[in-house]
């Protein structure tokens, strides 16, 4: 392992910073062309409803509108998706989803073509809604996909041992239900994306928010009847993503591609937010089953999980957000003997996906509450309970994985927290001070003359933990290779490409930094091209956190392919012995100590020699395997561990929630890029408390109340105090130096950190996210009564 | 329509238009400023801030009427060619951007608190960002690098 890095883990710019700063960056709705027209989407105000028949003859004919768009403009498939194809590009006879678009007008101007969709009459049944996703597989449940005959989007089981004879062992046995709800990626920038038709020959470009542009090529060629050569995809600036960007983007750049043939015309479609909400994807609810046999010691002996997700109306990525989620379920302990069941079904609620955490942010929650549980019943603490389970190497995991190759830190991340956040002392004193004085009388909660709560009675604090375990990149979802690009100029600065894409997390600087760092030069002599699908090599989703993992190993290999090809040349043209070390450091190129060149001359040597200073890096993940009949293998070839440790004020009076701190341990391998890794945590912290404490996206009958940012709320700069990172570099064979994966991992752990953090400042134990007022002070979430949910009623 | 003239950007500028067109549109759409973002267009994120006379406003809520003989600044006025202006260039070196689409309007909110208030406390900084949503950064290094260059800019007062 190379032990003295130059660029790698010193704060460097990022390489996109200059444009973003000055408003020159450009993003999908900057984009103009002359003669471009733009849309409008035509829906019904219904969850699910039988459509009879539309009738465009009031807008026909008008001034305004090129042209209607509608399924029967589609050459190809008619119905898309990432996984499966089950979601209509335009709507035919049937909506199952309010987001759900029955046809799209399109022409100059906005303002008149949303005019003209109010003309349409639209003639339609509405059906029955099916919102419970705990009714989703009741026998006599209406089906939201005919055609799959049934709701059951898919079941991942998981068998280790025997979990009866866990129970039986065991001195203890309880079971607890835990749910959470429904959240919205609200990446600040709304989706927008412009097809421009090329001519027969060319095909189309697309420009976008896409954040998998390869994914996006795969369904717009299909969706066009075109082979994947004549489909462009160009990224623009991504105003935020988070998972979000995916199956939306592969939908609006279909079907503007649609229109943009159909016109000859440049499309654009650009969201507003209230579309934004209305028809993309979310996070999966899930409602959670745990049952755990222990003994008095503390040791888990057997782990029963049932666990519902409600996936809406659509496959989306369903499959592989519950993969993660069975896999994980228990936690980053070692238990004997796990039965676990995930199931993803469909309902009409709006559809739910991929979403940074993807399917680990519930089941955390459940366990990391459930072990708190756990311990307060044997009189232990947190972080005993956690010792005493946690996973160490050569431990196996709930599927029967061996943890080896790599530092297998969790412990270590649990000892760092606990220390830096001086835990035990903390969560003693808050223990002993959580005696009320004066005690709300909730049934008649209004104060009576001589009742008087002084304001520091009212405010109790709470510290509360938890762990994770995260497999890195996709494991056990599919194929897991990535693709980078890099070519050498001849006065020594340097082209970097690479098919991942950057979404805003700071890939490009990243992998710049590891170019810099193999080739001894600085990372301002990169310049990152621009993701092209019709340049860059296929490098699959940039999702998974698998981006520095994956995409940095091609880079790394990239560099070192050229540096392989300057070495002989180097000991050639200085007549160097083959035991001379050449060393590439701080722009100059040297032998044993004994300065040669600089790095530009060196790059002008190899060019005035025909050397090749283009390559194309390539990085492949170690096989995993997956049995799916009873959840075994190995799911990913490596995994990061983290710790959270937040600390909370509560409002007794109120209900309110106040997290004054986070201590945020990460082990996500070498830390390549700091400024960049820090603001991971920094944002990802901030998100997990969202999620946590207050945000939701409710609905009546599957319509949404919260359709922008004033009903929907996220934190604010002052809703969060202090987040503290905290990085533990533990080893790996894999990657670049073995740098793994942050991004999911710190925004996993918030939750349950809180909850524990509320039970140790007022001694309730909560189950339901998010941890509102209603939730803190009743322990359950106030709804209007005909909107009980399944879990909920 | 309405003949409408007003400063942006230091310049003088006359533009026919209607009434009733929101600021953020005239900026984008006549003027090509494309620094200026929509996130909302209900003045809950803020990614639409512009100055107006030196006030950080949510160009969503502007209308053309309302804007005859004021000034108007945008993110495109405060670099200087390559010289970015301190708040710019502490942004970058403090890691406050991730994707970016919020920066233009958290640093016009920055640059209006800092005419105000030169020595902001972290309090008053968190208030005056408190309407620029950002779901990228967790606002802790943009609060850094707004301290960083009241820190910069006071010294250089001295
Ligand atoms: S677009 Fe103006 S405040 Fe959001
Ligand atoms: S940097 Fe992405 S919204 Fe602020």
């Amino acid at each position: 392992m190379k032990k003295n890095f130059s660029v790698v883990g010193r704060p460097v710019i990022r390489e996109d910073g200059f444009e973003k700063v000055t408003g020159s960056a450009k993003f999908a709705d900057d984009l103009k062309i002359e003669g471009m027209l733009y849309t409008a989407m035509l829906r019904i105000p219904e969850t699910h409803a039988k459509i009879n028949s539309i009738d465009f003859s009031a807008i026909e004919g008008s001034q305004y509108l090129t042209a209607i768009c509608t399924r029967n403009d589609i050459a190809g498939i008619k119905k898309i998706g990432v996984i499966k194809n089950d979601q209509p590009v335009f709507c035919g006879d049937k909506v199952v989803t309010p987001g759900d678009v029955i046809a799209m007008l399109a022409g100059e101007s906005e303002e008149e073509l949303h005019k003209l969709i109010g003309k349409i009459k639209v003639d339609y049944t509405p059906l029955p809604v099916l919102t419970d996703p705990l009714k989703a597989l009741d026998e006599n449940a209406l089906l939201i996909n005919e055609e799959a005959g049934t709701n059951l989007i898919v079941h991942h089981p998981l068998r280790k041992g025997d979990v009866e004879k866990g129970f039986a062992q065991s001195d203890f046995v309880i079971e607890r239900k835990y749910t959470t709800q429904l959240i919205e990626h609200a990446y600040i920038e709304p989706e927008s994306v412009t097809a421009i038709p090329m001519g027969v020959s060319r095909g189309i470009k697309i420009i976008g928010s896409i954040q998998n542009p390869f994914t996006t090529r795969r369904i717009v060629a299909a969706v066009l009847n075109m082979p994947l050569s004549k489909v462009r995809i160009e990224q623009s600036h991504l105003g935020g993503s988070f998972g979000g960007k995916d199956d939306t983007m592969c939908m609006l750049s279909a079907r503007a591609a649609v229109a943009a043939l159909k016109t000859g015309r440049p499309v654009k479609i650009r969201y507003t937010r209230e579309d934004s909400i209305l028809e993309s994807y979310k996070r999966h609810p899930y409602i959670m089953n745990y049952k755990a046999g222990f003994s008095k010691n503390g040791k888990i002996n057997a782990m029963k999980i049932d666990i519902i997700a409600d996936g809406g109306a659509y496959v989306s990525m369903s499959p592989f957000v519950t993969w993660r989620t069975v896999v994980q379920a228990t936690g980053p302990y070692l238990i004997e003997n796990v039965h676990t069941d995930v199931r993803a079904v469909h309902t009409n609620n709006p559809y739910t996906g991929a979403m940074r955490g993807f399917g680990s942010p519930q089941p955390i929650f459940a366990q990391e509450s459930l072990m708190d549980e756990i311990a307060s019943m044997l009189n232990l603490s947190p972080v005993e309970i956690r010792r005493i389970n946690g996973l160490k190497a050569g431990d196996k995991t709930a599927t029967g994985q061996t943890l080896q190759n790599h530092d297998v830190n969790l412990l270590t991340v649990l000892e760092t927290a606990v220390e830096k956040s001086d835990f035990t002392n903390k969560w003693k004193d808050n223990r002993e001070n959580k005696k009320i004085l004066f005690e709300p009388d909730f049934s008649n909660p209004v104060l009576k003359d001589n009742d008087f709560i002084r304001p520091e009675d009212s405010i109790k604090r709470g510290i509360g933990l938890s762990v994770s375990l995260r497999g890195c990149s996709l494991g056990g979802e599919g194929i897991d290779a990535a693709a980078a690009y890099l070519s050498l100029q001849s006065d020594g600065t340097i082209y970097l490409n690479c098919g991942l894409a950057e979404n805003g997390q700071g890939l490009k600087t990243t992998f710049s930094i590891i170019a810099a760092e193999v080739l001894g030069t600085t990372a301002e002599n990169i310049y990152y091209l621009e993701l092209n699908t019709g340049i860059t090599p296929d490098s699959g989703p940039t999702v998974a956190s698998r981006s520095t993992l994956m995409g940095g190993g091609a880079v790394k290999n990239a560099a070192e392919i050229i540096k392989q090809r300057l070495i002989p040349l180097i000991k050639s043209e200085w007549k160097l012995g083959d035991e001379e070390e050449i060393e590439f450091a701080g722009n100059k190129v040297s032998a044993s100590g004994k300065e040669l060149t600089t790095f530009p001359g060196l790059c002008r040597l190899a060019y005035s020699r025909g050397i090749c200073l283009a390559a194309i890096g390539w990085y492949k993940s170690p096989d995993v395997h997956w049995n799916e009949e009873n959840g075994q293998g190995d799911a990913y070839f490596t995994y990061v561990y983290g710790c959270q440790v937040a600390e909370v004020r509560v409002n007794i009076v109120t209900g309110e929630i106040y997290v004054d701190r986070v201590t945020a341990v990460h082990d996500a391998g070498k830390i390549i890029n700091k400024l960049g890794a820090e603001g991971q945590v920094y944002g990802g912290v901030t998100q997990g408390v969202g999620y946590g404490v207050f945000e939701e996206v409710t609905h009546e009958n599957g319509l949404i109340r919260e359709l922008n940012f004033d009903t929907y709320t996220i934190p604010t700069s002052k809703d969060i105090g202090e987040i503290i990172p905290v990085f533990v570099e533990g080893d790996d064979a894999n990657g670049a130096w073995g740098a793994k994966s942050l991004g999911e991992p710190t925004l996993e752990l918030a939750s349950a950190a809180i909850a524990n953090a509320v039970y140790n400042a007022v001694g309730t134990r909560l189950y339901n996210l998010p941890l509102n007022l209603e939730e803190v002070m009743l322990g359950k979430k106030l709804r209007p009564v005909n909107n009980k949910r399944g879990s909920l009623a | 329509m309405i003949n409408l003239k007003f400063k942006l950007n230091g310049e003088k500028v006359s533009v026919k238009t209607e009434a009733g067109v929101r600021l953020i549109d005239l900026l984008r759409n006549n003027f090509g400023l494309t620094g200026t973002k929509e996130g909302c267009g209900v003045g809950e994120c803020g990614a639409c801030t512009v100055l107006m006379n030196k006030k950080a406003v949510n160009s969503c809520l502007v209308l053309a009427g309302q804007l005859a003989g004021a000034s108007i600044e945008t993110i495109e006025s405060l670099a200087e060619g390559e010289m970015l202006h301190p708040l710019q260039r502490n942004f970058l070196e403090h890691g406050a951007v991730q994707c970016g689409y919020c920066t233009p309007g958290m640093i016009l909110s920055a640059y209006a608190l800092l005419d105000e208030n030169p020595s902001p406390d972290e309090e008053e900084i968190k208030e005056a960002i408190a309407g620029n949503l950002c779901r990228c950064t967790g606002y802790k290094q943009i609060m850094d690098s707004i301290k960083a260059t009241a820190d910069e800019l006071n010294s250089k007062n001295k």
